[in-house]
């Protein structure tokens, strides 16, 4: 076949302005912090420093925290779901309204390719908004009790793979089951965060009701510890996760966590191979891999596993690595140093184990942090790159022979947030879909998502769902 | 079902008020035979073992008459019965809710026949009138009753068709979160414990439960009801003994999956288990002071220990 080459495509980032310095967003305002800490954000596809973030500390969490305690009781808590329905609605026509500046600062920021945060990240963002929009004056209806209140203040904290997606998934619910919060984007992807404090600056949001604070671990411990936050909401890493929820034990506090997973996505002799194939490219080197439900076990069925890994193969060699603002790129920026070292030291640990490791032919820029996809095959259960959350774009390769197998294989791992079932039969998708530990399954097809559709793990990967009528569940009393 | 020494007999009549010497020493000065008291014994994996320790307590009435000997289980205890609940996942998760609902009508068909002599002993051990014993038994057997309905219902009010914006079919679907440590409890020793297991098993988890410490032998005589319901042996095991030494080993252990703490009354130890829960982010309810068990039950501890998946699968011709 022959090979064409593109020519560049990129999207003008002149739709952005960065400013150089961000405070933190509480009570409605951007204000210095009183510790006067900072750090810097940087361009991971550059390694180019975009911005300086306000780093807060114990007396910044305590006025985001007060001051979302004084929305709560004053204005958003006592407010009609009518109205609070109306600023939920204002809120994601804004984020349509600005939805081209925010996809190009979230590539920008987090080093995803424009084409996903465009198509996928910031269309989603909205549609979550006006999915929970809907609930705010209907909560009598969400099956939660007849006269469902809300908890009060939320501490929110998010990751750097999907930051204004994660926003959205916590904010959303939050506000229309009339809670106030303090969120805490990631410390290497905070821009969109704090653009979302313009929009609610924009959508006249009484104050108080969304506070954003910036920081790093520290400050993210200080908030979820902090004694008057009624609620705590995590998505990030199962060792931070568990870490939380030691941290609040013996108090009254409410806790939802959507912690890491290792997919399995089964493949069996059955299946249409060409749309297998892409859903296995999706599935793993969708977002770089930096997707807590990646396919990153593909399990085939033994008989097909070297028509399907050639065909495999034929398509990675296809990807397009490189600037993530360049509308022809397929796989984007590794988003930190420290993520780069860490996918490197575990696929290390596969040629090490005694895995085979492959990698298409792929020129990486010399500046910025880059990974080509890779394909493990040969991987035993026992390697650790079948076992632990890479969270990049590196696939594990085994095979099996018969169905039980396939599901003995699939479950046996501590986490349990997806999994994929790739097969022409009707009853064999269902059957595994019932014997699948996961909260998410996607069969004959992977990584979709819809703010009507709820997500969250078994074992630990997690407790408590997001998005649809059970995402609601987190945020009301109960 | 395990060959299980079935206690067909009823124990001798509990003590009403009077002291020492008590139920046996009554019956014999008033009748010529001697009566055929019980040894009340763990239960797990559907047999009557002793505890592994060879261990047990004096087990008092409210009145302070011993009762009987319990079993005082031990960690051993706590991991044979994890290992069997475990077992008998995939069999009654993968039971028709159909089924699972009528066995749990069979268990309050079984406790019903046995009546009076819960009543018996929940007076002696409770300090109940007799009516009032009766209430909390007959309360009992209605609320698995109650919980039998929901088996086939609760996946209808709590899943869902998710209306996703592409040519999907998605459906959520409540699932057993799998074996759930239940820490019973210490007042109620028979509505109390039948509501925290009910809710539990109805969905197609399995449980290990720590009875009443001081209240602990209706939770034995239940368990004779359970063996002999057609309920499959290790969905539900019930453990005797103390609570702070058996509970943070069952909060600990890696293989249970969700745990209601809701029996535990010092706040010290509710905390430590649950800290303990989150070494493998167990589900959990927390320790909750003056539950009133007579009241009908919210839905709080039949939601809590499901797990919705939610399936997608591509419209197309």
């Amino acid at each position: 076949m022959p090979a064409f080459e593109y020519a560049p495509a990129p999207e003008s980032r002149s739709i952005v302005d960065i400013r150089s310095s961000y405070g933190l967003f509480i009570n409605g305002t951007f204000v210095d912090t009183s510790s006067g800490g900072s750090r810097k954000t940087v361009n991971p596809a550059t390694e180019e420093v975009l911005a300086e973030v306000a780093e807060a500390g114990e007396a910044d969490v305590d006025a985001a925290v007060g001051a979302a305690r004084h929305g709560y009781e004053n204005v958003w808590g006592p407010m009609r779901g009518a109205d609070r329905a109306k600023y939920l609605y204002r809120l994601a026509r804004i984020v349509q309204e600005r939805a081209r500046e925010l996809a190009v600062l979230e590539s920008i920021d987090n080093g995803k390719p424009i084409r996903e945060s465009r198509d996928v990240d910031i269309p989603l963002v909205a549609a979550h908004f006006f999915y929970y929009a809907g609930w705010a004056d209907k909560l009598q209806h969400a099956g939660f009790g007849a006269i469902p209140r809300p908890i009060g203040v939320a501490g929110q904290v998010i990751p750097w793979n999907f930051p204004l997606l994660m926003l959205a998934w916590k904010i959303a619910p939050a506000l229309a089951a009339g809670n106030t919060v303090v969120l805490k984007p990631a410390e290497t992807t905070p821009l969109t965060a704090l653009a979302f404090a313009d929009i609610c600056q924009q959508a006249d949001l009484p104050p108080g009701v969304v506070n954003i604070i910036t920081g790093g671990g520290e400050t993210g411990r200080l908030l979820v510890e902090h004694p008057d936050v009624d609620k705590v909401a995590f998505t990030g890493s199962t060792e931070v996760g568990r870490a939380i929820a030691k941290s609040i034990a013996g108090t009254k506090k409410r806790l939802t966590l959507e912690l890491g997973g290792k997919a399995a996505n089964i493949v069996f002799d059955d299946a249409p191979i060409d749309q297998a194939v892409e859903g296995i490219v999706n599935g793993i080197f969708f977002n770089q891999g930096h997707v807590c439900c990646a396919g990153s076990r593909l399990l085939v069925q033994e008989s097909i596993a070297e028509p399907l890994l050639a065909r495999l193969k034929h398509r990675m060699a296809t990807l397009r690595v490189g600037d993530p603002l360049d509308k022809n790129t397929d796989i984007g920026a590794i988003n930190s140093a420290a993520q780069l070292e860490r996918i490197r030291e575990l696929s290390a640990a596969g040629e090490s184990e005694g895995a085979d490791r492959w990698s298409p032919p792929c020129e990486l820029p010399d500046r910025g942090f880059w990974f080509a996809p890779t394909l493990f095959t040969g991987v035993s259960q026992a390697h650790r790159i079948a076992r632990e959350e890479i969270f990049g774009p590196v696939l594990s390769v085994l095979t099996f022979r018969t169905p039980a197998e396939a599901v003995e294989k699939a479950n046996n791992s501590p986490y349990g947030l997806s999994a994929g079932v790739w097969t022409d039969k009707g009853s064999r998708i269902l059957a595994i879909a019932d014997q699948l530990r996961a909260g998410v399954v996607w069969a004959n097809t992977f990584n979709k998502f819809d703010p009507s559709s709820p997500f969250g793990g078994y074992k630990e990967s997690g407790y408590g769902r997001e998005g649809g009528r059970h995402g609601l569940e987190a945020y009301l009393a109960h | 079902m395990p060959t299980n020494p079935r206690r067909a007999s009823p124990p001798a009549t509990p003590p009403t008020a009077t002291s020492r010497p008590a139920a046996g020493a009554v019956q014999q000065a008033t009748t010529s035979r001697v009566g055929v008291r019980k040894t009340y014994k763990l239960f797990v994996g559907g047999a009557f073992p002793r505890s592994e320790s060879g261990r047990s307590y004096a087990v008092s009435s409210a009145a302070g008459d011993f009762l009987a000997n319990a079993a005082l289980a031990s960690r051993k205890d706590v991991r044979d019965a994890v290992k069997a609940a475990r077992a008998a996942v995939s069999p009654w998760a993968g039971a028709t809710a159909y089924n699972r609902g009528q066995i749990l009508y069979r268990i309050a068909e079984m406790l019903e026949g046995r009546r009076a002599q819960f009543a018996d002993e929940v007076r002696a051990g409770e300090g109940l009138g007799k009516s009032a014993a009766e209430t909390a038994v007959d309360a009992a057997i209605d609320r698995w009753i109650w919980y039998a309905g929901w088996s086939d219902k609760v996946a209808q009010i709590y899943g869902n068709a998710n209306p996703v914006a592409g040519p999907f079919f998605n459906l959520t679907t409540p699932e057993p979160t799998g074996v759930v440590g239940v820490v019973a409890p210490a007042e109620s020793s028979l509505l109390g414990l039948v509501s925290v297991i009910a809710p539990v098993i109805v969905t197609g988890n399995t449980s290990v439960v720590l009875a009443s410490e001081t209240r602990p032998l209706p939770s034995i005589t239940l368990a004779e009801v359970l063996a002999t319901s057609d309920l499959p042996g290790g969905v539900v095991n019930l453990l005797t003994g103390r609570v702070a030494e058996t509970g943070p080993w069952l909060a600990s252990h890696m293989d249970v999956n969700a745990i209601d703490l809701g029996g535990v009354a010092d706040p010290a130890l509710g905390t430590q288990m649950e800290v303990a829960a989150a070494e493998n982010l167990k589900r959990v309810i927390r320790p909750r002071g003056g539950e009133d068990w007579s009241a009908e039950p919210g839905l709080d501890r039949l939601l809590a220990f499901l797990e919705p998946k939610t399936v997608w699968h591509p419209k197309g011709l």
